[in-house]
């Protein structure tokens, strides 16, 4: 079994290793309800991120709800509900 | 427009000097970088020599958000053109949107990222390929990427036509340039020293399979037995006559003719077309081959390739009528990047009076040329022609001269 919980940090490190972070981003900053795009995350950086998200917590993501989370906050409820549905299964 | 297309810039990322002035030292002193293959274990290789670039830190260079979507060539590339820019003095974020274009040539493409996603995918499935796998790979990815990281929205492209591309793609520059834009960056980097990149070029037949990095490449040599691949290559920034002056650029040279031309098929009754490729970038130069100063040619190594190059070059300047020098085999053959490379050098040679020798090589006496081997030969060089052919049949020529040359009996 996967970890019970997706945080900020865990997404900071998995963003980090899949594309990077821009020189005028803090990451480390009060990111959560920042636009992925206002952070410098095109489509394929979150393509990227979605998949290692994916690898490393043993779930899929809906599509369709993950184009639609535009912030880490947004991202990291979408990641949970999985993590809780696949507990709860 | 029928204004020149200048040299204003030069970025030089080689086995031999990463920077201009440390290749050119490294070129004029003979310092060769062929050696064996330290990136991965060559042993149970045929070849087992490269030229390989050591001391770059791409992480020094380039901001982190690129580099978990580059391969090797295209960090490369992206220092080239950045250096090319800074020594040509142009800010590309200042130029209008539209007036600065990208066109490489590319041999193989990022093979390096792409063989990595490849393990990937067969070692633990295709949720492990990277989502930049979708173009990290592609030919064309050197040019989209400076593209993207200058604001460069001029005309852009990728040429693919193995060592010739490194021409062809400044001569597509030169196109675009004619047709109004202001500033084309154009050459080529190339690096696919990983086992899949080298079990391609092997199967070219054509790589010396020595082990002594001295007698390993030795083009127009009897004892010629194939080459050394490398990697690197150089970018540069052509820029219209016009803009040129108007912002007081220093001027390297001018890129005065160009031709390219397709051999045959093999076993066709038609004669080969290098000599042809020759002929006609003399002629879209406006040069006689006497004004020709000196001569860096291809250099297969093969001996029949090195026979024919050989007698074209006989052919239209006559026994040993100038000067022919092959400062690559420091290098290794770096594909498109090569010839690039070798008109950097060329035009230094303008610059400082001096021609770049051939090292290791001791002419065979079959050729009827005027190698310069050992040591560089000072003389005046007003106009240089620099030839590669790639495999397939591509042959290309390109001359480029001093651009104070007059230039009466030019075709307008």
């Amino acid at each position: 079994m996967a970890a019970t919980e997706f945080t900020l940090p865990d997404l900071r490190t998995i963003l980090l290793e899949a594309a990077g972070t821009d020189e005028d981003v803090d990451l480390d900053g009060d990111i959560a309800d920042l636009d992925f795009e206002d952070l410098g995350y095109e489509s394929l950086a979150l393509l990227e991120t979605a998949g290692r998200i994916e690898r490393a917590y043993g779930i899929s993501l809906d599509e369709e709800a993950f184009t639609e989370a535009r912030t880490p906050r947004a991202l990291i409820g979408l990641v949970n509900s999985h993590l809780s549905a696949a507990r709860a299964a | 427009m029928t204004g020149r297309t200048l040299v204003t810039g030069l970025g030089v990322v080689a086995p031999t000097g990463l920077g201009v002035e440390e290749y050119w030292a490294a070129t004029l002193a003979g310092r060769g970088a062929i050696r064996r293959i330290t990136r991965f274990d060559p042993s149970s290789y045929p070849s087992r020599l490269a030229g390989e670039i050591t001391g770059f830190d791409a992480a020094a260079h380039l901001p982190n958000r690129l580099l978990p979507q580059t391969d090797r060539m295209t960090r490369l590339s992206l220092v080239a053109a950045d250096w090319a820019f800074a020594d040509a003095g142009v800010a590309p974020a200042e130029l209008p949107d539209y007036d600065v274009g990208v066109i490489t040539a590319s041999h193989s493409g990022g093979f390096e990222f792409g063989q990595n996603e490849l393990r990937a995918l067969w070692s633990k499935g295709g949720q492990h390929v990277s989502a930049y796998q979708s173009f990290a790979w592609f030919y064309a990815v050197n040019s989209g990427q400076i593209s993207i990281r200058g604001g460069l929205r001029g005309p852009s492209s990728v040429v693919v036509s193995d060592q010739a591309g490194g021409l062809d793609a400044l001569a597509q520059a030169r196109r675009q340039i004619r047709k109004g834009t202001s500033v084309v960056i154009s050459g080529a980097v190339d690096a696919s020293l990983c086992p899949w990149g080298w079990v391609a070029q092997l199967t070219s037949g054509r790589l010396s399979t020595r082990d002594d990095p001295r007698h390993a490449y030795l083009p127009f040599d009897e004892r010629a037995a194939g080459h050394v691949p490398g990697e690197g290559g150089a970018l540069l920034v052509l820029e219209a006559e016009q803009h040129a002056r108007e912002r007081g650029a220093r001027v390297y040279g001018e890129i005065a003719g160009h031709a390219s031309t397709v051999d045959p098929r093999p076993g066709s009754d038609r004669t080969p077309t290098f000599q042809h490729a020759v002929e006609l970038a003399l002629a879209d130069a406006g040069s006689d081959p006497g004004d020709i100063d000196v001569v860096f040619a291809d250099a297969a190594a093969v001996p029949e390739l090195d026979r024919a190059e050989a007698e074209a070059i006989t052919k239209v300047f006559g026994v040993r009528g100038v000067p022919v020098t092959v400062p690559k085999t420091t290098t290794g053959r770096l594909y498109s990047g090569a010839a690039p490379l070798d008109l950097a050098a060329a035009l230094l040679s303008i610059r400082d009076g001096v021609i770049p020798a051939t090292t290791g090589s001791r002419l065979s006496p079959a050729y009827d040329i005027d190698l310069v081997t050992d040591t560089p030969r000072p003389a005046p060089v007003r106009t240089a022609l620099v030839l590669a052919r790639g495999h397939g049949g591509f042959n290309s020529a390109l001359v480029v001269r001093a651009a104070d040359t007059p230039t009466h009996g030019r075709k307008a």
